[in-house]
């Protein structure tokens, strides 16, 4: 028995978040006894594929190969799930990243497994249940669920398990298994990497702006803001259907579920659904002019004051702790 | 071009989210149930391409009679018929498979389905009817076309974005820009009650999860204000007290 884990990676390395998924999945493989094996996909060298042992993989296939060198999802699932048959694994744990949310349900329905997507924390694990708990109705609550089938699937929600360091051997292996043509049916034309620009979902701080901000030209200070932190942006749904801002940005019960370390909310009201993707923020800060904002009742800090004002003295404040740090 | 789009029934997005029999059961009692708002940016989407291109949008629901107010709300949108299967959608993995040999009796070229359902957040049903009916999958869109017999389709990837051609038959999530939600007229209102709605049984499944109770968060301590001309205060509380900077 084993637990396997796959390590996306971006343009070749491997991002915190895959850390972290890494330390989950090692401290499942604690809890059942069995060892933690690491898959890769794609181009990644040696260099990085080594930082997987630090975090605890035992074992690493590394699986390189011309035909997978693009993210296919029915491609990835299949050199996934082969790899939990010849590692015997019972466990395949994941990022819920977008590319993860297209691979858990593929490869749960491949090896008969259930499924447990948006993971909070480690499953708790006795002799006749296996449960985890996970985010349901937009993050206003969350379900605990029961997998009753012999083989599992964990997609855990970034942000929200710790790096730990353990080291383990994490010796690198190279797996080829063979994929079926059907598995390659679509086409990749175009991709478009902005490479200085922070994913939502796996971003540590967000700091993001509401209509009180009134127009698209006054997102300077929150991206300046937001460069400063090294944080990503984003913006409540009116601001994103005005086109003030891309639908991409748009956080939300509709939109974007986001879980950061540090939650900057600029001149959002703090409706219901706003609240529903935002409320798995470590700590909330709300910045409103308004005090009765419903925003404030679930906020951690707050400033009460005109945005415009405050955001440039904010930036300010800032600067100065960054060159005091 | 025959589309489906699969439709789940979802509490209101402003509904309270409360718990009964020692938290096992979701509270129903006041909830207002509609069209998932995903499900309804599929649909509208659905119906632009076949205005189109022509062709037909057939909605599903796994279901039990109460989601019919729903499934008529669909019609009214202008979806040409619809198809419920009656049974309690269990969990993703259930309501894949009874759509999947819906499917393999009744094929589609496209099937659309939301990105996710509003009150489980799988974002499950898209990957695994891909592969039960082994066809390519994209959980998550935020544009499609239509040429000839494939789709561009745009995703979101970490950082960036990506356009991927995929061949007929495909399923893909719908998420927000996708389509403007359509809303119904008149005369849509008034044809959904004649278009035709089929009841199917359900075909029997192992499943393989339950929800054993629900948690709702706890709530946040009282909010510390800082003063709005001493921003400097917010920044050495995140650092020494939030410890998140
Ligand atoms: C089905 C459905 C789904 C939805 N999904 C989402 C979703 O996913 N995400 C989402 O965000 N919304 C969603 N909404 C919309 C939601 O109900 C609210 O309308 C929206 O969140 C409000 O956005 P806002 O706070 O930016 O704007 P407003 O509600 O207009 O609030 C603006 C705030 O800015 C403050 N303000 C104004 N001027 C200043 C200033 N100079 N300085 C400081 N503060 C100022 C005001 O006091 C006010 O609190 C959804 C609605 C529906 C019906
Ligand atoms: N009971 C259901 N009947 C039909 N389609 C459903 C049902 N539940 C979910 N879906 C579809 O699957 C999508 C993703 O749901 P989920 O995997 O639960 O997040 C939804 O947006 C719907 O399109």
């Amino acid at each position: 028995m084993s637990v396997l884990i796959y390590t996306e990676n971006a343009e070749g390395r491997f991002k915190k978040s895959i850390f972290e998924t890494v330390s989950y999945a090692r401290a499942i493989a604690d809890l059942t006894n069995t060892s933690l094996v690491a898959i890769s996909i794609g181009d990644v060298s040696a260099d990085q594929l080594s930082l997987l042992g630090k975090y605890g993989a035992d074992k690493v296939l590394n699986v390189s190969n011309e035909k997978l060198k693009n993210f296919v999802n029915q491609a990835y699932a299949s050199v996934i799930a082969a790899a939990a048959d010849k590692e015997n694994a019972d466990i395949v744990v994941l990022s819920n990243s977008f590319s993860g949310r297209g691979l858990a349900p593929r490869i749960g329905v491949k090896l008969n497994a259930g499924v447990a997507d948006g993971a909070v924390s480690l499953p708790e694990i006795s002799e006749s249940k296996f449960t985890v708990k996970k985010t349901a109705f937009s993050g206003k609550a969350f379900a605990i669920v029961q997998l009753t089938s012999a083989k599992k699937v964990i997609a855990l929600t970034p942000n929200s398990y710790q790096l730990v360091e353990k080291a383990a051997a994490g010796k690198v292996e190279d797996f080829n298994p063979v994929n079926k043509e059907s598995d390659f049916r679509t086409m990749m034309k175009e991709i478009v990497r902005s490479a200085d620009k922070i994913s939502l979902p796996d971003a540590e701080i967000i700091v993001s702006a509401g209509r009180g901000l009134k127009g698209p030209e006054n997102w300077g200070m929150i991206e300046e803001l937001a460069d400063l932190l090294g944080a990503a942006t984003a913006c409540s749904k009116p601001v994103s259907d005005a086109g003030w801002r891309p639908h991409s940005e748009h956080v939300g019960q509709t939109g974007i579920a986001v879980s950061p370390n540090l939650y900057i909310a600029i001149g959002i009201s703090g409706a219901i659904q706003h609240l529903a993707g935002v409320s798995a923020s470590k700590v909330i800060v709300v910045i409103n002019k308004d005090p009765e904002a419903p925003f404030f009742k679930v906020a951690d800090y707050g400033i009460v004051g005109d945005a415009f004002e405050v955001v440039p003295k904010l930036i300010a404040a800032v600067k100065e702790y960054k060159t005091s740090a | 071009m025959k589309i489906l789009v699969c439709i789940s029934n979802v509490p209101d997005t402003t509904a309270k989210i409360t718990f009964t029999d020692n938290n096992t059961q979701f509270n129903t009692s006041g909830v207002q149930f509609i069209l998932n708002p995903y499900d309804e940016i599929a649909l509208s989407r659905a119906i632009e391409l076949t205005e189109v291109g022509k062709g037909s949008v057939t909605v599903i629901n796994v279901g039990e009679v109460n989601t019919e107010a729903t499934i008529r709300k669909a019609l009214a949108i202008g979806a040409d018929d619809a198809v419920r299967i009656n049974a309690k959608p269990h969990d993703a993995w259930f309501v894949a498979y009874q759509i999947a040999q819906y499917i393999k009796q009744n094929p589609f070229d496209i099937i659309l389905t939301g990105r996710e359902s509003i009150d489980y957040n799988g974002s499950k049903v898209a990957g695994m009817l891909g592969e039960l009916l082994d066809i390519p999958s994209v959980s998550v869109i935020k544009k499609i076309d239509i040429d000839g017999d494939k789709g561009a389709v745009e995703l979101e990837i970490e950082g960036g974005k990506e356009v991927l051609d995929i061949p007929f038959p495909f399923v893909v999530g719908a998420a927000e820009g996708v389509a403007e939600p359509k809303i119904p007229n008149m005369r849509g209102i008034m044809s959904a009650r004649t278009k035709p709605l089929k009841v199917i049984e359900a075909v029997e499944v192992e499943t393989f999860s339950e929800i054993i109770s629900y948690v709702t968060p706890a709530p946040r301590g009282q909010v510390k204000l800082v003063p709005a001309d001493e921003p400097g205060k917010l920044i050495g509380l995140l650092h020494t007290e939030a410890r998140v900077i």
